[in-house]
């Protein structure tokens, strides 16, 4: 980790809970005993969230966003449809956000995650582990490459599956911009039978978590591509400040 | 109609869910090799500054169950109250940790140093720690923040907005011996944690 010369501790612009999705979701089962029930308790930001912890683009590893061949570390390659998964992360006030860290994780081809409690039968990829890591560069873009994930069966209501997802955790520059999501794709028909893609009520803000085919983002006779970009939360920029206290 | 705004939405979060290990603590989910060590596995270096502590908990659901398949965060300033990247900042904290939830007993433990209370525009904060949970059921990210019994709050700006006096101690860790503090967390029920919205 390299120390946090972001001076830009500005207060971040509150979350507008309604673009999230519900915390309580009969339909999600598992959201009934997890959702707290009573309101959340709201302020400004202080430093405590405007700060974070900043990492240097020195620890990426060469093969660190590459889901194909990172998991042998280069000497044999995962089964599965090439893709190439890019885009920017950006703010609320449509610039993107530097050098900030984007992990992800997804099943194998099969929809079988690398981990103890995946009991689904199908098979583990021995050239697939399914994590990667990638830093954005000076304007907010990042990249990797993967294999196009399986979708899955879950224990919820009787027949329920994931489509195909990856999953995506972001940090930007404070620790109150913190982000989990997940990426699905165009078309995919199971996104609309999903319970846990329908925690997101808002059909716009559910819409941003599709990425689109991007023919032109595709290599010939190798990759397809899709476009993925992720919004975090901004921060106020004023000189009006009121500073009530000792300030 | 209006001139239109300018400003973008956030993106929908989507909840961590069960496999999160393999992204964010491989070697924790058994994927070893594919990066040198897991990220944030200490917000410490040796030499940092202050009184080393360790907090122990679980994060408990409605129905009193300790959720196995949990992720943690933890932000914090040294121990005089500086954020890694402050001038004065104590160089060998990075403030930074991830830890999970035991997978056979639920139970989390942070081994850091205490911070000290932090001056902030909203006035000077006690010592705190941030958390941020992340598991499967939990469709957003859950911010609290761990206080310590034994330190000043009567005059924390937080705590200071709790209606109900009682739900401050949900905030409080509690002294088990010297160095070592027990902080549970609950989802819901009579004992519901305060969650933040900052
Ligand atoms: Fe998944």
């Amino acid at each position: 980790m390299s120390s946090n010369n972001n001076t830009e501790n500005d207060p971040l612009i509150p979350r507008n809970r309604a673009n999230h999705p519900v915390v309580y979701d009969p339909e999600y089962k598992t959201s009934v005993t997890r959702s707290p029930k009573l309101p959340l308790l709201s302020m400004e930001s202080t430093l405590s969230e405007e700060t974070g912890p900043v990492f240097g683009h020195n620890l990426i590893g060469e093969l660190d966003n590459n889901l194909i061949s990172n998991f042998s570390q280069g000497a044999a390659l995962a089964i599965g449809e090439r893709i190439r998964v890019h885009g920017r992360i950006l703010d609320e006030r449509n610039r993107g956000v530097a050098n900030t860290l984007v992990e992800v994780w997804q099943a194998n081809a099969g929809g079988r995650y690398r981990h103890d409690r995946d009991k689904y039968f199908a098979p583990l990829d021995p050239n697939f582990g399914g994590c990667g890591r990638t830093m954005t560069d000076e304007h907010g873009y990042y990249e990797f490459m993967t294999i196009r994930p399986g979708a899955y069966p879950w224990p919820n209501r009787s027949n329920d599956w994931r489509p195909m997802h990856i999953h995506f955790s972001v940090f930007g520059s404070g620790f109150g911009q913190r982000l989990i999501t997940q990426m699905y794709f165009e078309g995919d028909p199971l996104i609309k039978l999903c319970p846990i893609t329908g925690t997101v009520k808002n059909q716009q803000q559910l819409d941003r978590l599709i990425a689109p085919l991007d023919m032109k983002g595709s290599r010939p006779m190798d990759y397809l591509a899709y476009k993925f970009d992720i919004v975090l939360r901004g921060r106020r920029q004023t000189q009006f400040e009121n500073k009530p206290q000792g300030s | 109609m209006t001139q239109e705004l300018e400003w973008l939405e956030e993106t929908p979060s989507q909840t961590a869910g069960p496999f999160v290990h393999i992204g964010c603590i491989p070697t924790f989910a058994g994927i070893a090799g594919v990066y040198p060590e897991d990220l944030g596995k200490s917000p410490i270096n040796d030499g940092a500054a202050g009184e080393c502590i360790t907090i122990t908990g679980s994060v408990f659901d409605g129905t009193g169950w300790a959720l196995r398949d949990a992720m943690l965060e933890s932000w914090q300033p040294d121990a005089k109250g500086y954020f890694a990247g402050q001038v004065d900042a104590d160089p060998k904290v990075s403030g930074f940790c991830r830890f999970a939830a035991d997978a056979g007993t639920g139970e989390y433990s942070l081994k850091t140093i205490k911070p000290g209370a932090a001056t902030m525009r909203t006035g000077v904060h006690a010592p705190h720690i941030s958390l941020w949970i992340v598991a499967r059921g939990i469709n957003i990210g859950l911010s609290t923040r761990v206080y310590f019994e034994d330190e000043y709050n009567d005059a924390d700006p937080l705590l200071a907005r709790i209606e109900q006096r009682h739900r401050v101690d949900t905030l409080i860790a509690k002294k088990v011996k010297t160095g070592e503090y027990r902080f549970d967390i609950h989802l819901q029920g009579d004992n519901e944690t305060v969650f933040l919205d900052l």
